[in-house]
């Protein structure tokens, strides 16, 4: 039982990684973006492609999974996201729909449908136990690193001259804009900073949750949840509903694999219906 | 200006929506006609009939009544396994079992629309997505029923009206199809230019104002929800009747991405969009499906993102100019 729930909370951590980008950006320009599923993807590809074809070692591959997704997270930024930050929520939600699914065909196009696999380093593969808990040692590596990178976020987040000003743009933009914030330029960083860890969120979780090309459909709703619980003002905030899920979502498909992923959308369901408006329209004080 | 002449110019100017125009007849015509036209391309047009009813469905409650959805395929599929059960283990009559799928439809519609009242138009993707996802894995998880994802098989359909049986160059399909399609486009029209029809537009213009002019949002928005499911389930009782075959396929997300994508190329907030739409869609599919089969879904992806970066009101506001520009042609004339 607490292997499930250590299983669910390195699935979370993961989940974490990949979903906080998206929170962030969600905050600070409104914007919806679907696609975000597409940069932890790429991240994983190029972890993949790495490895098999230059030989790079596993550790290595991560930094170049996070560079990679946050390099074209950049330039996708600034050739053909602008122009979408004042459009109406549904133009947001159909353009990036239409990138996952160029990001799908793309793929499956230059790399094949099928399952890709990494292998591991020999120090990272089987369990081990500690009183009676069996523990991967992927799974405590990638929580140590998982958790490393929430604190530093957290860190930044409230701590440094960067992080002040991103929440000042969050909390209202056009003030912070006349206060002589750069918001554009803090956005197109946050943008590829979130892109980044989405790439290495992708890398990091191949072993957990699998990559193939509709990595980005069908993780898209987990995306969505952690942002819609957590909301968008935290760095706090999307962890804790990462971890919800995360545990949810593994205990729910070890203890009830009949029902499968059905736990995790009523889950959403219910919660968009007791929060309808504290989700992403936070409350203007 | 007195308060009658006002009074009479807006009855006026609401008759003038209501009448029909020529080119609508033509519109019309053109659609039985083609069954004779074309009669090599039966089973294409009848998709196109069937992904039309669809759309204007999508167009009720978003192009009328303002109400964003990521998840109508929950309603096609709903609409789609009812027919097909209804075939299955009733009786073959396609009309009964159209009628089994329109209230499949509408009682979803009827169930979730509570959850799609609330909030704002991003609540109210996530959720309508939420739902759809939830209908998708129901139907996967009761394989007894549904047959899982291998489909449900075995549906076998009686004439329609007892009358024309099914066969397989798609003749009674299409026809069977446009009619239902027309039938309820009458439908629609009258329900757009109802004293109901102009509460939902003054809902989605101006919620506040509707209300505080004595529109009961809620009840509105909740009956505009379930009609517009009905019609989702009318279209997928068509598809599961002509296809004799219900999949998962019609619960799957992309079907509702290419609906808006129908919506976007035809242009929402009035009937015709979804039908122009449904058209432009199928034949440019069929056009690409002829040399690229596989990769289908990266070119509707990239259809999407070129709208939206373009504007997506481009083929409406066209659409819109010539009509326009016509009209005027018309008067001048008559002057």
């Amino acid at each position: 039982m607490l292997t499930i729930l250590f299983d669910g909370i390195a699935y979370g951590m993961v989940l974490f990684v990949l979903g906080c980008g998206l929170s962030v950006t969600m905050g600070l320009m409104n914007f919806v973006n679907l696609a975000h599923g597409a940069f932890a993807m790429l991240g994983g590809y190029v972890a993949v492609q790495a490895m098999q074809r230059l030989g790079v070692p596993f550790l290595a591959s991560l930094p170049l999974a996070f560079l990679a997704a946050a390099l074209v997270g950049i330039a996708l930024e600034r050739l053909i996201y602008r122009p979408m930050y004042a459009k109406s929520h549904l133009d947001q939600v159909m353009f990036s729909i239409g990138l996952v699914f160029m990001a799908v065909a793309g793929t499956d196009w230059l790399m094949g449908s099928g399952q890709q696999f990494i292998h591991l380093p020999g120090w990272l593969q089987g369990r081990f136990e500690i009183a009676g808990i069996g523990i991967g040692r992927y799974r405590l590596f990638v929580i140590a690193i998982c958790g490393l990178l929430a604190f530093s976020l957290q860190w930044g987040f409230t701590r440094t001259r960067f992080g002040s000003r991103l929440r000042a743009a969050v909390d209202d933009a056009r003030v912070a804009r006349g206060l002589g914030i750069p918001v554009n330029r803090l956005f197109a960083l946050t943008f590829a900073l979130g892109c980044g860890l989405a790439g290495l969120g992708g890398a990091l979780g191949i072993e957990l949750m699998g990559l193939d090309p509709t990595f980005p459909l069908k993780f898209m709703i987990y995306f969505l949840i952690v942002v819609t619980v957590g909301g968008t003002s935290s760095i706090t905030g999307p962890f804790f509903a990462a971890m919800l899920l995360g545990v949810a979502d593994v205990v729910g498909k070890y203890l009830v694999p009949e029902i499968g992923a059905f736990i995790i959308y009523a889950l959403m369901v219910a919660l968009l219906i007791t929060r309808p408006h504290g989700l992403f329209a936070r409350a203007r004080t | 200006m007195t308060a009658r002449s006002f009074e009479s110019r807006v009855g006026h100017a609401l008759y003038a929506g209501r009448r029909w125009h020529p080119a609508e007849l033509a519109f019309w015509l053109l659609a039985f006609a083609a069954f004779v036209l074309l009669p090599s391309q039966l089973l294409l047009l009848n998709e196109i009939a069937i992904l039309a009813l669809f759309a204007l469905s999508l167009d009720l409650i978003l192009g009328y009544a303002g109400i964003v959805s990521l998840g109508h395929a929950a309603f096609l599929g709903m609409g789609a396994y009812a027919a097909g059960l209804f075939a299955k283990h009733v009786g073959g009559d396609p009309v009964a079992g159209l009628l089994a799928g329109m209230s499949a439809g509408a009682m979803l519609g009827l169930l979730t629309s509570p959850l799609v009242l609330r909030g704002s138009d991003l609540t109210r993707l996530m959720i309508t997505l939420g739902v759809a996802l939830i209908v998708y894995e129901l139907a996967n998880s009761l394989g007894w029923l549904t047959g899982g994802a291998d489909g449900l098989q075995g549906v076998a359909m009686g004439p329609v009206l007892g009358l024309f049986d099914f066969d397989i160059f798609g003749r009674t399909a299409y026809l069977y199809s446009l009619s239902v399609l027309f039938v309820l486009f009458l439908v629609a029209r009258r329900v757009v230019h109802s004293p109901f029809g102009l509460s939902l537009r003054a809902i989605r213009d101006n919620p506040l104002r509707a209300a505080a002019s004595g529109v009961p949002n809620a009840r509105r928005l909740a009956a505009a929800y379930t009609l517009a499911a009905a019609y989702a389930g009318a279209a997928g009782a068509l598809l599961a009747q002509t296809t004799q075959f219900v999949s998962l396929d019609v619960l799957d997300f992309h079907r509702s991405a290419d609906l808006m994508l129908v919506l976007i190329i035809g242009g929402a907030g009035y009937l015709y969009g979804g039908l122009v739409g449904a058209i432009v869609f199928k034949l440019l599919q069929d056009a690409i499906a002829s040399f690229t089969p596989q990769y289908w879904m990266f070119w509707i992806g990239l259809f999407l993102v070129l709208f939206v970066l373009g504007g997506r009101e481009i083929i409406h506001g066209v659409v819109k100019g010539v009509a326009g520009r016509l009209s005027a042609v018309r008067k001048g004339a008559v002057r």
